[in-house]
């Protein structure tokens, strides 16, 4: 438990844009353990897609580097399966079939193909998809595609599980029974994981860490909080627990006081109050 | 109390009659009307109109060239018929006479009836189309996938596409005439000639539709196939070719319709066998039916042209995984 499973060291980018290079993230350092469930939150378009993208390989870094298990991350791969913000299934294929796509690649030579269709099954029975497996994308609800794409990502039996914004899209009661099916998972399997999110409730009841960023650009982490609260945990009787209490009114304190942030469209509405916060912003 | 309920019910039920017999009025009622007044502005029009080689056809008219045309079919197949029959005859009299005698079985010199022309136009564009397919979605599905194949072959497509057939038809028609040489050829020359020159002008619609469906391809997708490290097959095969479908049927229509039209224009220009040569040979004919034959074969060209792109829908329908999308 206490080996350095996945390492980002002064992790930095920048994109090309046409007004010059924008630097998006810079100094970006976090050691993570096996099996750590760490949360990744901040204001929106701070970077925090940009820096799960970097951990998938989908993004180079251009400053420093990504090491999983001591091997540096170059190029995307099935060891670090992704669920991405908007489930990403492809339209032509049922939900097995989207699941079997993944599992033919990750266990093709291991697995017969009886073993693969049990696999695939059980890991539809999982996020309670058993009934609709062989619907479309088309043919199911937002939470229930959601739930196929961690399906597949779960199926993957990947080293590091990353989540950008898994239940963002979805209502409060489906959003509630898929973070507590992510706890049982998490716990029997023991992925490493890390998810995006920007619910701080969400945060604190999944995560053994929470990794607040600062506001871009240049962002960087700003505060690591560590989350120290038995496990299993239980939505109901957190609720009235202090450290509970405690540690979201640490994160709030982090998002609304450390980090406020100016929101556009308040600069369109009345200009001269947001002038004021920008100046506020800036002392 | 009841009969309130029952009045509300007839009045229901009378309203969803008035709606049904909108949805009616517009499927059926409106394009009946439409034709109609066509026919009426044609059969007025070609009144006004003296040609030299007499009235203009109105409706009647082309309608009475359509019966003439089915009963000239009609007299060749009989004639064929009649034409083997005799053979036969004569050879097993022949034979009955003498079991070692030498029979000759000829065939039967057929002259091209419309419908015979029709047949001949239809297997050549669609052989001139498929061809044409072969060639565009595997080159487009490469120019898609590839900025540097799409920076070589966007120059050559980009001047090659408006060329007109009549441009191609002397070129394609002198390299056939050079290139296709053998003694006893299966198929005639000016069909391989047709086919070409269809080929060439309808290959661009394909495979520029192809190739920008497949440069389109969501972000999000190809995210998902590098995550997965799928081979270059399978992510072709499963994530590039079905999202690019409905830019390849776009494509594939605009080149049949494309390769209809070529063609009609190459038979008569090359005086290849088919309905163009019809049209043109009618044209040369210059009799009083003239004119009324000819109006038949543009209307059958039309038709059949509108029936390619049915048959073209229908397939994407059958092909295309979204089927709550709306082909028309
Ligand atoms: N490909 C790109 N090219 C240029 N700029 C980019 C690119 N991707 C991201 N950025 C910029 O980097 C910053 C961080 O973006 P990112 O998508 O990581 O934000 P985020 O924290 O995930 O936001 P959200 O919570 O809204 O999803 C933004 O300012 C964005 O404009
Ligand atoms: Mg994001």
């Amino acid at each position: 438990m206490h080996n350095i499973h996945l390492e980002l060291s002064q992790v930095g980018i920048s994109f090309p844009t046409p007004k010059g290079p924008f630097c998006a993230l810079q100094d970006v350092n976090l050691k993570i353990k096996q099996g750590e469930f760490v949360s990744l939150i901040g204001h929106s378009g701070c970077g925090k897609s940009t820096v799960l993208n970097i951990v998938a390989g989908l993004y180079q870094a251009t400053t420093g580097g990504v090491i999983l298990k001591g091997r540096e991350v170059t190029e995307p791969g099935p060891e670090r399966a992704v669920v991405f913000q908007n489930h990403s299934l492809l339209p032509w294929l049922s939900a097995y079939q989207n699941i079997e796509l993944a599992v033919k690649r990750v266990f093709g030579r291991q697995k017969s193909r009886a073993e693969m269709r049990d696999w695939i099954e059980h890991n539809l029975q999982l996020v309670q998809m058993g009934h609709a497996m062989h619907k479309k994308p088309d043919e199911i609800s937002g939470g229930m595609k959601q739930r196929v794409g961690i399906a597949r990502a779960l199926a993957m039996e990947p080293q590091v599980l990353l989540m950008d914004e898994p239940f963002g899209a979805l209502d409060a009661l489906t959003r509630a029974h898929l973070q507590d099916s992510l706890m049982d998972i998490q716990a029997d399997l023991g992925n490493t994981v890390i998810m995006i999110t920007h619910d701080v409730d969400e945060a604190v009841l999944l995560s053994d860490r929470i990794v607040m960023m600062s506001n871009g650009p240049a962002a960087t982490i700003g505060e690591i909080l560590d989350v120290d609260l038995p496990r299993p945990r239980d939505r109901l009787a957190l609720a009235d627990n202090v450290d509970y209490n405690h540690y979201r009114s640490a994160v709030l304190r982090f998002l609304y006081e450390k980090q406020k942030k100016v929101e556009p469209i308040g600069s369109k509405r009345d200009a001269p109050s947001t002038r004021k916060a920008d100046a506020h912003h800036a002392a | 109390m009841n009969s309130a309920i029952a009045v509300k019910q007839k009045w229901q039920s009378l309203r969803f009659g008035k709606t049904e017999l909108q949805a009616l009025s517009k499927a059926v009622l409106i394009p009946i009307a439409g034709l109609l007044i066509f026919l009426g502005i044609w059969h007025l029009g070609a009144q006004q109109v003296d040609t030299s080689l007499g009235q203009f056809p109105g409706p009647a008219e082309v309608h009475e060239q359509w019966n003439n045309l089915l009963a000239e079919h009609t007299a060749e197949n009989d004639r064929e018929a009649a034409f083997y029959e005799r053979q036969q005859a004569r050879n097993e009299k022949k034979l009955a006479a003498n079991p070692d005698a030498e029979v000759r079985w000829r065939e039967f010199n057929r002259r091209p009836t419309f419908f015979d022309q029709i047949t001949t136009s239809l297997v050549t564009v669609m052989t001139g189309f498929l061809l044409a397919t072969a060639i565009a979605i595997p080159v487009g599905i490469c120019i898609g996938l590839s900025n540097t194949v799409y920076r070589a072959l966007n120059p050559i497509i980009q001047i090659f596409k408006p060329v007109s057939p009549l441009a191609w038809l002397p070129l394609v028609t002198m390299v056939v005439s050079a290139v296709y040489v053998s003694d006893d050829p299966m198929l005639a020359k000016s069909f391989i000639t047709s086919v070409v020159t269809v080929t060439l002008c309808c290959l661009w619609p394909t495979m520029i539709n192809t190739a920008v469906g497949v440069a389109s391809l969501n972000q999000d997708l190809q995210n998902v196939s590098r995550v997965l490290r799928l081979g270059w097959f399978t992510h072709v095969k499963t994530i590039v070719l079905p999202s690019a479908i409905p830019m390849m049927f776009t494509g594939l229509r605009l080149s049949l319709g494309i390769a209809w039209m070529v063609l009609i224009a190459a038979e008569m220009l090359a005086q290849n066998p088919g309905l163009g040569k019809f049209v043109w040979d009618e044209f040369q004919n210059g009799s009083s039916n003239s004119l009324g034959r000819i109006c038949v074969a543009v209307l059958m060209i039309g038709f059949i042209g509108f029936l390619l792109d049915r048959a073209l829908l229908l397939l994407q329908s059958w092909v295309n995984w979204d089927k709550t999308a709306v082909v028309r």
